[in-house]
């Protein structure tokens, strides 16, 4: 598919290319927004290309996707807002099913430690470098990560103790 | 007391994984914290546990804030209290059937969650929006935003102190409610944004009460302002408190109001022109100095702005059909179900399955909500379900600006920077 990019969002892409050419796995567009994939390694280099040289200051949000019977099951996505030039990029990584890890982002955007951690508490996928990976929504000894597809919508029965309705004797 | 280590000193009875890594973070932060038995409290370290159901924490928020003294040290938030996995509710719904849901996320701006996923639903599904219906849009938008900010106004001046203004912003919000009754039929959750449109077009009643309110809110707000702006307690609870730089502002993600009262004019409604705010004449309230007292400005001028939008949006709405008129892609009106198969038929087939956008494809986008931006993604995979759902939200960013921001604050004061981020945990907790 041929690609419909702003003048600004061409300079954006060329200058990610010319710099981490070898590392951009595939640049897609769908409903007008733009998407770039690249290597899984790559990601905390081509994220500091963007913020530093290419102006995209703004962490948006991090989320994940389950792709659940394809190859590499989990798909990281970072959204990344350029404030001067008025754009808005998506950056994906993919990770493999056993056992997902990537590099946290979070040296170079504060906001990370968040996203990360409900990334981390949906699906599973751990940050490397993330300095305080804890679960977000769900407590700590919670066996399950809810968002991946195999999680029932009713949960899983028994799987965490509910707190006694009795009152405290002391 | 011998044992300086926070985790062996408490003993949490429930979820003891949870509580003890909870205190474990905020020990790897700083020194250890004591807590000796006989000396005066307020010259020691402790640990104290704001919440989840403190009234002013605005639904089930709750705050660890390791005090030196009256100072807090760090403060670290647990938001886990009322997760309602609505994403995971999404993936097994068709688009319109989750769009009541949207209602109940930011309860207190109900219309502009619903506008922000049947306007993500539109893109992904490329979807022609009449012209009337963005105008509505555009019209429940701005009034919910008001709303919005009338909840916060109301419950900012009451955690600074003053019990009896709460009412007043809520009689302004009781004419709100009466006029989203006219809009469409409910007072709280109103539900109205149809994918393809809205529901019903706004009866002549309901304009002359947006006509009424929009005359007569302004006087209200030049009211609030002469009371509040020269108030000596109001100020002096609220200025230089919990200042966000403008830097640390865009780090660590704030969104909304709270990041333009630190001087950045982010706004989706000027960034990305939805519905028709591009036709539209208005200004983005901006603040330098990021404290609490910034954050008022800017939303007080904020209602402003939208009083004028409303204007504006009553004069320039032009008259035609409010709904897709494509039975594959908007429900048919109920006339049509009511008195023809063929209306009767696509009006099941649209609850049935729904809307059903190209197999692979995937969007995001985002409105802006009154707390900031309100951001949907959806993929999808050729079915009437989005395969993945996710939801940007604004009070989930801003609550992780509130950890920053009240390291080195006093206790007193954190109500009152609570109430000034102005999160809703219906929302954060989704």
């Amino acid at each position: 598919m041929e690609l419909q990019l702003s003048d600004t969002m061409r300079t954006a892409l060329d200058g990610l290319s010319d710099a981490h050419g070898d590392q951009v796995v595939e640049i897609r567009q769908s409903s007008s927004d733009t998407f770039v994939r690249v290597k899984r390694g790559a990601i905390v280099e081509v994220c500091r290309t963007l913020k530093e040289e290419l102006g995209f200051i703004y962490l948006s949000d991090i989320f994940a996707v389950d792709r659940f019977t394809s190859e590499e099951r989990f798909e990281v996505v970072y959204n990344l807002v350029s404030l001067k030039d008025r754009l808005r990029l998506f950056v994906k990584i993919r990770l493999e099913e056993e056992n997902p890890e990537a590099d946290s982002v979070y040296e170079l955007w504060p906001s990370a430690d968040w996203f990360e951690r409900e990334v981390y508490d949906m699906f599973g996928v751990r940050f490397r470098g993330h300095p305080d990976l804890r679960r977000i929504y769900m407590p700590e000894d919670y066996d399950y990560f809810p968002m991946r597809k195999e999680f029932p919508l009713l949960g899983i029965p028994g799987s965490i103790e509910l707190p006694s309705t009795t009152p405290d004797t002391e | 007391m011998s044992d300086k280590e926070l985790t062996k000193q408490v003993t949490p009875k429930f979820f003891r994984e949870h509580q003890e890594s909870l205190y474990q973070s905020l020990e790897d932060k700083h020194t250890t914290v004591e807590m000796l038995e006989d000396a005066d409290p307020l010259s020691t370290k402790m640990v104290l546990n704001m919440g989840p159901q403190h009234p002013a924490t605005h639904g089930v928020l709750r705050l660890i804030l390791q005090l030196n003294g009256e100072i807090i040290e760090k403060a670290k938030l647990d938001i886990g209290y009322l997760h309602r996995g609505v994403e995971k509710i999404a993936e097994n719904k068709t688009y319109q059937e989750f769009m009541p849901y949207t209602d109940r996320m930011d309860y207190l701006a109900p219309y502009s969650n619903n506008v922000a996923l049947c306007t993500a639903v539109e893109k992904i599904a490329d979807v022609e929006v009449p012209e009337r219906a963005h105008y509505i849009r555009m019209i429940g938008c701005e009034l919910a935003r008001i709303s919005s900010h009338l909840l916060w106004l109301g419950t900012l001046v009451m955690d600074a102190g003053a019990v009896s203004f709460f009412i007043w912003t809520f009689r302004e919000r009781e004419k709100l409610y009466d006029i989203f009754d006219q809009i469409g039929g409910h007072r709280f959750t109103i539900s109205h944004a149809r994918i393809g449109g809205v529901a019903n077009d706004l009866t002549p009643d309901a304009v002359s009460m947006i006509k009424d309110f929009v005359d007569r809110f302004p006087d209200e707000l030049r009211d609030w302002h002469g009371l509040l702006d020269r108030n000596r307690i109001f100020i002096d609870r609220n200025a230089e408190v919990g200042v966000l730089k403008t830097e640390d502002a865009l780090a660590s993600g704030a969104t909304g109001p709270t990041l333009r009262a630190s001087g950045y004019a982010y706004d989706i409604r000027d960034f990305e022109p939805y519905a028709r705010y591009d036709n539209i004449d208005f200004e983005i309230p901006t603040r330098l100095e990021g404290d609490n007292l910034a954050r008022y400005y800017v939303r007080m001028e904020e209602m402003q702005e939208s009083i004028r939008i409303i204007r504006q949006c009553l004069d320039k709405m032009p008259k035609g059909p409010v709904r897709a008129d494509n039975a594959k892609q908007a429900y048919p009106s109920k006339d049509e179900v009511y008195y023809s198969m063929e209306g009767m038929i696509h009006d099941f087939m649209m609850t049935d399955t729904g809307i059903c956008p190209p197999d692979g494809t995937e969007c995001y986008h985002a409105v802006e909500g009154p707390k900031g931006e309100l951001g949907y993604y959806i993929q999808s995979d050729g079915t009437g379900h989005p395969w993945r759902l996710k939801i940007n939200s604004p009070s989930f960013a801003n609550l992780q600006v509130l950890e920053d921001l009240l390291d080195g604050e006093m206790v007193a004061d954190t109500v009152v920077i609570i109430g000034g981020v102005d999160p809703v945990m219906g929302e954060a907790d989704k």
